[in-house]
């Protein structure tokens, strides 16, 4: 059974006179439970693959279909809707809401599903342990080093255990050790919780973990093959 | 829970930028407190001409015969009220009966056509100006006193003066010419010369005599508790009125009496809230630049909570919620300075430099500032709502961004 469904998708940009392809008739079908990286060179269309099937960006034509529905038939409540309840997203800038505390920030997504305070707080202070982040849940995010951003933004992503994790270049920014922590975390979550990972990076040490490689070049995929990590 | 973290989100926002938001703050502050303070002042002004106008001979409440408003003829006079009707008129805070007639009074050198009022001293006194207005002389003493009072302006218009004799010439209730000499006992000065020109006063029972009118009157007049309120007296005075169907009387409140005055005040109303839209017009352009630098700010932050699933119109409450507690903070300060600054005001302002000009208003030389409930609360509101009015843009333009792309913004 799939998690995610796209059919034909095409999304161009205007960068001034020039039109730029993001997407060039794109089919990609994502397993439930898969563990999938996306790899390829700058503005190869990673990242707008990622954008469309989440929903932070419509694709010119084509369909995605995600969590039983068609997401080009949803306007743009009911995308926030699927988002909050279906999606987690990790980005390459950590992205974390500066006014709110660590723990603040993971409750974040729990709150907005309308989640009693006690059970949330008991979410989020297990997974801030599980991330290693015990004793840093009252940090603001200016108070907390990249590494540790991330994992907080990890930590929201995960916490309300989405189907779907989306996340584009998560590593960029982290060290080796951190990096390698994160990828143990996305593992150990994909194998006992069944969540289904699809990874924009071009980092080696992502490539290695995953269960299937994409590689994307000028908007198109290139190379679909599983990897070695599924073996 | 939704609204919880909305409202978490925008009080920390507010103080995200702490010395902006501090400016604002003084900006809705200052022009809160100018919207109250300058409301007290004017209202303090307005009520002060309204009570000086009442106090001319208009009152809260005034009984005639029936036809008398239109012809204020000595015909169409009224009988004394009895005892009951003057239980009633009891109740009220003051009240007086009064003869008001045309008349021509004769100086030595000069004649002049004046209001000849009768009126009963010790009730007068509690409801005119005129026992406070005599200026030279004496107040009348009692029913025997048959002395008259006439204003400054119109002594001088006549060139006689105090202890002269003067003659007054009227009409009786058979149109028969009647005049009666008598000698001037006091002079009074009003806050408009016109009424001192126009009106004189003798006892009402020396000008009963002298018009031949018996224990008739041409009016009562009654004060209450407050000029804007007056319903639950005249009720009272109207039932009084039903019972008594032969006197064809009627009763008229001073709206009806005067109503240029009504006009006016309903125009001073207007001002104060046309003042209060202006001084928060001038706000709103500070209002709408903090929160749309506030939005342009956080144009990431906007886009990555929409991103995690947060629908646009929870960006659009925050957004509006950060300019409802900023304008509330606001509201306060500026509510409590007007307060502090217009109480120790309220003893009067002396204004006597600027006396004459203040008397052509028909108000005097004090001002006494008026702080209402009714201009707090209309400040409050116009400011309220017109913030929301004035945040829906900056909110609008947060809730329609795109995820992706306000996230992109550098």
């Amino acid at each position: 059974m799939n998690a995610v469904e796209c059919k034909n998708l095409t999304k161009k940009f205007k960068q001034g006179d020039v039109t730029v392809t993001g997407l060039d008739d794109v089919d990609l079908d994502v397993e439930k439970g898969s563990f999938v990286c996306l790899s390829g060179p700058s503005g190869s269309g990673k990242t707008t693959l990622l954008n469309a099937i989440g929903g932070l960006d419509r694709p010119d034509s084509g369909s995605i279909f995600l969590a039983n529905e068609y997401l080009e038939k949803l306007g743009k409540s009911e995308l926030a809707d699927l988002r909050l309840r279906h999606i987690g997203f990790v980005f390459q800038a950590y992205n974390l809401v500066p006014v709110l505390s660590a723990k603040e920030n993971v409750e974040f997504v729990m709150q907005i599903q309308g989640m009693s305070s006690e059970k949330r707080s008991e979410l989020s202070m297990a997974i801030l342990k599980e991330v290693g982040l015990e004793g840093l849940e009252n940090r603001r995010p200016s108070q907390l080093s990249g590494g540790q951003q991330q994992r907080v933004a990890v930590a929201r992503a995960i916490v309300s255990e989405p189907a779907l994790v989306l996340a584009d270049e998560p590593t960029a920014n982290l060290d080796s050790s951190t990096a390698e922590n994160l990828m143990d975390l996305f593992v150990e979550l994909n194998r006992k919780r069944g969540v289904t990972f699809i990874i924009a990076t071009h980092d080696d040490r992502v490539m290695r973990r995953t269960q299937r490689l994409i590689r994307m070049v000028d908007g198109k995929i290139v190379n679909d093959e599983a990897s070695s990590a599924a073996a | 829970m939704k609204t919880k973290v909305v409202m978490i989100l925008a009080w920390r926002n507010l103080w995200r930028n702490y010395r902006r938001t501090f400016v604002m703050l003084a900006a809705v502050t200052v022009g809160v407190w100018a919207m109250i303070f300058m409301s007290a002042l004017m209202r303090g002004m307005v009520d002060q001409m309204a009570l000086n106008a009442l106090e001319t001979f208009v009152g809260h409440i005034q009984i005639h015969q029936q036809d008398y408003r239109s012809d204020p003829s000595i015909v169409n006079s009224m009988p004394s009220p009895d005892a009951q009707f003057q239980e009633t008129l009891d109740e009220s805070v003051a009240w007086t009966e009064r003869v008001r007639v045309p008349a021509v009074i004769n100086s030595e050198r000069e004649s002049r056509g004046v209001t000849l009022m009768g009126i009963d001293p010790q009730r007068e006194a509690a409801m005119s100006f005129i026992a406070d207005g005599i200026v030279e002389g004496r107040y009348l003493e009692n029913s025997e006193d048959k002395g008259v009072i006439i204003g400054a302006k119109l002594a001088q218009k006549l060139d006689t003066r105090l202890g002269k004799r003067i003659v007054i010439m009227s009409q009786d209730p058979q149109n028969n010419i009647v005049d009666k000499g008598a000698r001037i006992v006091g002079i009074y000065k009003a806050s408009l010369s016109a009424t001192e020109e126009r009106f004189v006063f003798m006892d009402i029972n020396i000008a009963q005599k002298f018009l031949g009118m018996s224990n008739q009157i041409s009016e009562i007049e009654v004060r209450g508790e407050n000029f804007r309120k007056l319903d639950s007296l005249n009720a009272q005075i109207q039932q009084q009125i039903s019972a008594r169907p032969e006197q064809e009387l009627e009763s008229a409140t001073w709206v009806e009496l005067d109503s240029y005055l009504d006009t006016m005040l309903g125009v001073m109303d207007g001002f104060v809230l046309v003042w209060m839209i202006v001084v928060f017009i001038a706000l709103s352009f500070g209002l709408i630049n903090t929160l749309i630098m506030a939005v342009f700010e956080r144009t990431r932050e906007i886009g990555l909570m929409l991103a995690l699933g947060m629908r646009p119109k929870y960006i659009l409450n925050q957004v509006v919620l950060e300019s409802i507690f900023l304008l509330a903070l606001g509201l306060f300060a500026g509510t409590s300075l007007a307060w502090l600054s217009i109480k120790p005001l309220e003893s009067g302002i002396d204004l006597s430099v600027v006396a004459e000009g203040m008397a052509m208003m028909g108000a005097g030389s004090t001002l006494y500032p008026s702080l209402t409930v009714k201009d707090m609360l209309t400040a409050n509101v116009v400011v309220i709502t017109l913030g929301l009015l004035a945040s829906l843009f900056p909110a609008w333009r947060a809730s329609r961004l795109q995820p992706v792309n306000a996230m992109n913004v550098s």
